[in-house]
């Protein structure tokens, strides 16, 4: 019974702070919105530099998405990986 | 629902050594796709003639046109004996995570495949890095601008490696998750919608079928191209960066 206590509790942990980790989601979202934003005014600005412009801010958006993917992974470790590794050494 | 299952890559079988070191699904796939393009390289440079006539030959010379200026246009002319080896990285990491596309696990979104390449270009800045400024030059750098700041630097030294395999391994595998999860989804939705036809017909996941192709275009094609571009950008920034003196 208390085994089983101990297991609910860890699986729940780990599954809010999954859900909570992706929070980190919120970040690159309006970093990458920004970005195109600039983008866009950059080549409603020079029409002639849109393939250079939009070259470069494909690259800076999947730069900056890197800290909400830490979190995917974070989330997804969170998920597999923790509750078997605590229920293990219980 | 039980039909959803995300899982690694399966154990094939161990080979009885050490303990068993165990062949995955990862292992002999990025063989598959090593057997892929070494097979394309033999076909594209077979043959080839001062002028070219061939399409094959058109096609390789491009590629390597391609790279170069990639090189030279990042790292500078020094750095373009690096050319063939930027190139290796971007063919391995883009055909591996299209291999997705055949049905097959991508090698990619296993984290050892990508965490081994990440410790070999890890390997590669600490050799630029020694071969610019010595050893001795290489140590002072971590205290840079002042002692304080050595714990900092290391952190900031040992989360290069650690950046580009989550960054790769995160955007392959959140692919591979979502077409896992949208699978699932339309084959509860087509067991909803079409599961009162009789027999056999009602268990044919009618929406499975195109619907994923949607994703698969953003998640397989495009964003596989991108990783890699980005993985190999990375790494000609990196070891450009760490051949030049401040």
């Amino acid at each position: 019974m208390e085994l089983a206590n101990a297991k609910a509790i860890i699986m729940a942990g780990c599954a809010i702070g999954a859900g909570l980790s992706l929070i980190a989601g919120i970040g690159p979202g309006i970093g990458e919105g920004y970005a195109v934003g600039k983008a866009c005014e950059a080549i409603g600005r020079q029409p002639e530099c849109k393939g250079s412009v939009t070259s470069t801010m494909i690259m800076g958006c999947a730069i900056a998405e890197t800290t909400g993917i830490y979190g995917f992974v974070m989330g997804l470790l969170l998920m597999l990986l923790a509750p078997n590794l605590f229920i293990g050494k219980l | 629902m039980d039909s959803i299952s995300i899982t690694g890559a399966k154990i094939f079988f161990e080979i009885p050594i050490f303990g068993g070191i165990p062949i995955t699904e990862t292992q002999v796939n990025s063989w598959i796709v090593m057997a892929f393009i070494t097979i394309l390289c033999l076909v594209l440079t077979h043959d080839l003639k001062v002028r070219p006539t061939s399409k094959r030959q058109i096609i390789a010379e491009w590629i390597v046109e391609k790279v170069t200026g990639l090189v030279r246009g990042n790292m500078g002319g020094a750095f373009i004996s690096y050319a063939p080896f930027i190139c290796a990285i971007l063919g391995l990491s883009a055909f591996s995570s299209l291999s997705a596309l055949l049905g097959m696990y991508p090698p990619t979104a296993d984290l050892n495949t990508i965490a081994g390449w990440a410790i070999l270009i890890f390997g590669m800045i600490t050799y630029t890095k020694i071969k610019t400024s010595g050893f001795l030059g290489y140590l002072k750098g971590y205290t840079e601008p002042f002692a304080l700041f050595t714990p900092f630097n290391i952190l900031s030294e040992l989360g290069t490696p650690v950046s580009m395999a989550f960054r790769h391994f995160g955007n392959v595998v959140s692919g591979v998750v979502i077409s896992t999860l949208v699978y699932a989804a339309l084959a509860g939705a087509s067991t909803l919608l079409f599961g009162w036809l009789p027999g056999l017909l009602g268990k044919i996941p009618f929406l499975q079928v195109g619907i994923p192709a949607v994703l698969s275009i953003y998640f397989d094609l495009f964003s596989s191209c991108m990783q890699a571009f980005i993985f190999s950008m990375l790494t000609m920034l990196y070891i450009a960066n760490a051949a030049s003196k401040d």
